[in-house]
């Protein structure tokens, strides 16, 4: 365990004592990773566990970058990272400028609204543009699903999406993935319950790919109406539309009953306009069913781990004291997503080399 | 392809004493000593040298481990790394620092480590041990204390074995073919 990481709390000692206690028999070979096939990280449903744990190591160092007096490395000196943000967004395009920074790329930070974008300039115009002044990493939010696979087919750079419409988020599932293993050691085995808007959540299914792939027991739980139909449907390659396709896991509508036993309590954000559309009767009804409070809380395993992607409605989906609570670790997701986002940086501007 | 055994595990055992023992002398005890091991195979070797001093002047050396990868400069020839945590053992501001690695070669991976060590603090000295020597310096970096000298050519490899990453130790001598 370095000297220089702050030992809050039980959790972040875990993983470093996971690693520490490795078998001392045989390192794996240092230049090794062939492990890392990704030029663009666009969803977790074609990473594998290997690659996975490899994001997960390599967060683990930047890390103690991060707690360093002055967190600064030389590492991608010269490679440029435009950050493209069709949607506005603070934690993931400010973590995403941030790991950018510590690592020594230059960033340019480009919002759609004051861009070529609001003259009519085509989202292909734009990443080639953006190909064109040097881009070699591509941060890309847009409200659209799919786009970022549009942009990665029409340039040379790499695209990390920074989230898709209702599809994928892989960055968020990747640090919810590290803050869960900073805590328990290992998502294998765990049951991890997704409580809310599933349908209309990115996080959520990118967070059912990652966690499945490293062996968790995923329950999802909210309305009818805000469950995805692929759940039940035709699921893996039998789905009719690639980006319906989602892993199998449980599904409850009953939140008393799906928290009992879970380790880690994952809250998502309800979007008011999907109560206005007819989803939802009400936000009161909403509130009694599904709020994650301390009473439902205590059903759930002694030491279970409240997280929630933010921003957070405080007193809707999850009761204030909850969302505060010692058992929440809301907080540090934002700040393991700085390290998470180096990982991706340093992994696909080292892949391309 | 030829394999030649340069150093048996006694040889490597006696180097790693000896070194300690330099060490020692040359600072004038273990007052204000740090060792850092480069990983990977620099880090077993650190722990046996402040284990073999620890044997014969009874102090325990500060031991931590050094990271490079984020500041190689030759990676774009070395494809994806993987990166570990660095772990320093305390504060090295105004200590000496004794950084140990397997081979020593380029120097490049030396520069990094100094790059690496220096952002941590300002050592009052740095110093530098590694097992085996095998010349073609790229870099002005000269070692402190060196276990072996292997004249080398450039196509040869020069592999540090050791029992905790290897299974035994040993340091072989790898000549490419038709040399």
């Amino acid at each position: 365990m370095s000297a220089h990481l702050p030992e809050n709390r039980q959790g972040l000692s875990g993983m470093a004592i996971a690693a520490r206690e490795a078998p001392a028999a045989v390192l794996p070979p240092r230049p090794a990773p062939d492990i890392w096939r990704h030029q663009h990280v666009l969803d977790l449903d074609d990473f594998t566990v290997e690659e996975i744990e490899l994001v997960m190591e390599t967060a683990g160092a930047m890390k103690e970058v991060l707690a360093r007096p002055v967190p600064r490395v030389p590492t991608l000196r010269g490679t440029t990272v435009i950050t493209l943000f069709y949607e506005a967004s603070t934690r993931t395009r400010s973590s995403f400028e941030l790991a950018g920074k510590i690592l020594g790329a230059d960033v340019i930070n480009i919002a759609a609204s004051s861009s070529s974008v609001s003259k009519g300039e085509s989202l292909v115009d734009t990443v080639l543009t953006l190909q064109a002044v040097g881009a070699d990493i591509l941060v890309m939010r847009h409200s659209r699903s799919g786009a970022p696979y549009l942009a990665a087919r029409h340039t040379r750079a790499s695209v990390i999406n920074a989230g898709d419409g209702w599809h994928a988020h892989p960055s968020q599932a990747l640090l919810d993935l590290f803050t869960i293993r900073s805590y328990l050691g290992d998502a294998r085995g765990r049951k991890v319950l997704i409580v809310g808007d599933i349908t209309h959540s990115r996080v959520a299914r990118s967070n059912l790919w990652g966690l499945t792939r490293m062996g968790a027991h995923v329950t999802v739980c909210g309305p009818p109406t805000l469950l995805p139909v692929g759940l039940e449907g035709p699921q893996g390659a039998e789905a009719a539309n690639e980006l319906d396709r989602l892993p199998p896991v449980e599904i409850e509508t009953d939140l008393d009953r799906a928290i009992k036993d879970a380790d880690v309590v994952m809250t998502l954000r309800l979007q008011f306009e999907r109560m206005q559309s007819g989803l939802i009767p009400s936000i009161r009804e909403y509130c009694n069913l599904y709020q994650v409070t301390a009473k439902r809380l205590a059903k759930a395993r002694p030491h279970a781990l409240v997280l929630h992607p933010g921003p957070v409605n405080e007193g809707v989906e999850i009761s204030l004291d909850v969302a505060h609570g010692t058992q929440s670790v809301i907080e540090e997701q934002v700040a393991n997503g700085v390290a998470i986002r180096m990982a991706l940086l340093y992994l696909l501007s080292r892949a391309k080399a | 392809m030829p394999e030649k055994l340069i150093m048996s595990p006694e040889d490597v055992r006696r180097a790693i004493v000896r070194i300690g023992h330099e060490i020692v002398e040359n600072n004038r005890g273990c007052k204000d000593l740090v060792f850092m091991g480069i990983e990977t195979r620099g880090v077993p070797l650190a722990k046996r040298i402040a284990a073999s001093i620890a044997d014969f002047e009874g102090e325990e050396i500060p031991l931590g481990t050094l990271d490079i990868g984020l500041y190689r400069d030759d990676l774009d020839d070395m494809g994806l790394v993987q990166i570990k945590p660095s772990d320093i053992p305390t504060n090295i501001a105004g200590k000496r620092v004794v950084l140990v690695d397997d081979v020593l070669y380029t120097g490049r991976s030396i520069r990094a480590a100094l790059d690496a060590l220096i952002s941590y603090g300002r050592p009052g000295r740095i110093q530098l041990a590694v097992l085996v020597d095998r010349g073609h310096r790229e870099l002005p970096i000269r070692p402190d204390y060196v276990g072996k000298n292997i004249p080398t050519s450039r196509q040869d490899d020069v592999q540090v074995r050791l029992t905790e990453t290897d299974g035994s130790d040993a340091v072989v001598l790898i000549t490419a073919e038709g040399e």
